[in-house]
């Protein structure tokens, strides 16, 4: 009976919450209602006995991924913001009309076909030893396969965030390449470096004041 | 167990439909990307609804195979955003329809 009430209740948060990251006009929000929904996620898996996974699920979605997004977020400031576009009514139920289609097909699949009672298992069953033993065994090649996605997203990641250098002529002499002129000390450049490549504009100098 | 795998699944259909009813309508990428990880944990919804009746472990580490997908895909996705975002671009996907410089 608890169990049921649990479903129920998860259920119902799961629903509402992904409605209220599609419908609030606030990314920010957005963001905040996915972390309610993946709370609601992990209720599920661990209604099913998936442990482990409502852990990773709450460690690496709600504490990692979320976190990006609402970085991400705050750095854009209002530029996140949905762009302000008058959108033709017909974009708006065509995309309902798709959506609920697929929901009723789906539905009425589940609906029309018989079930097994689920498979008694044991009580290791979705701990991390048991996860653990599969992912390192049998589906070796899927681990090291997605280790490969991971490095590969991450060097993505850094080459999408690093800003370029400046584009130069055929022939232009590069940055290392160029001719270097000894800069004569200035008390800016005596302050902030010699060997910095801050442009530093020399300061005439001045006459000594002649104290009396 | 008292709630049958369908209706698990069946929540899973409902989520996955909210999520792509988001991807069609909203134009914000980031609101798009939130849309999209619903519409991924949906499915691993369903994965683990499915390997519990079956008493398997093997749909539990398709789900964890899942999340790396999604990680990496918000990775690469929010780099894309920032990088557009410096230049000035309009953040909007109708507009945002070719990845050149």
């Amino acid at each position: 009976m608890t169990y049921d009430i649990v479903f129920v209740v998860a259920s119902l948060l799961a629903i509402a919450s992904a409605l209220g990251v599609v419908l609030s006009s606030n990314p920010f929000h957005s963001a905040l209602f996915l972390i309610l929904n993946l709370a609601a996620l992990a209720t599920f898996y661990l209604l099913l006995s998936a442990d482990f996974l409502a852990a990773a699920q709450v460690i690496v979605y709600a504490g990692a991924v979320m976190i990006m997004f609402l970085f991400v977020t705050a750095y854009l400031g209002g530029h996140a913001n949905e762009p302000v576009v008058d959108r033709p009514v017909w974009q708006t139920l065509a995309a309902l009309v798709a959506a609920a289609a697929i929901v009723i097909e789906l539905v009425f699949a589940l609906a029309k076909a018989s079930y097994r009672p689920a498979a008694p298992v044991s009580p290791l069953y979705g701990s991390a030893q048991n996860v653990a033993v599969g992912f390192l065994s049998r589906y070796l090649l899927a681990f090291e396969a997605t280790s490969i996605l991971l490095l590969v997203a991450a060097v993505g990641g850094v080459v999408l965030g690093t800003r370029r250098p400046q584009s130069r002529a055929v022939g232009e002499p590069g940055a290392f390449e160029r001719e270097w002129t000894p800069v004569t000390p200035t008390v800016q450049s005596a302050v902030m470096g010699v060997e910095t490549s801050f442009p530093v504009t020399p300061v005439p100098a001045e006459e000594p004041e002649v104290k009396h | 167990m008292h709630v049958g795998v369908q209706w698990f699944v069946g929540v899973s259909a409902v989520l996955f439909g909210i999520g792509l009813f988001g991807v069609f309508t909203r134009r914000s990428p980031i609101v798009l990307l939130l849309s999209v990880e619903i519409m991924l944990n949906s499915c691993n919804l369903a994965l683990i609804a499915f390997s519990r009746q079956m008493g398997q472990t093997s749909g539990q580490i398709f789900a964890l195979v899942v999340m790396a997908v999604a990680a990496s895909e918000v990775v690469v996705g929010l780099g894309l955003v920032v990088a557009l975002a410096r230049r000035r671009v309009t953040l909007d996907v109708d507009s945002l329809t070719a990845l050149r410089d």
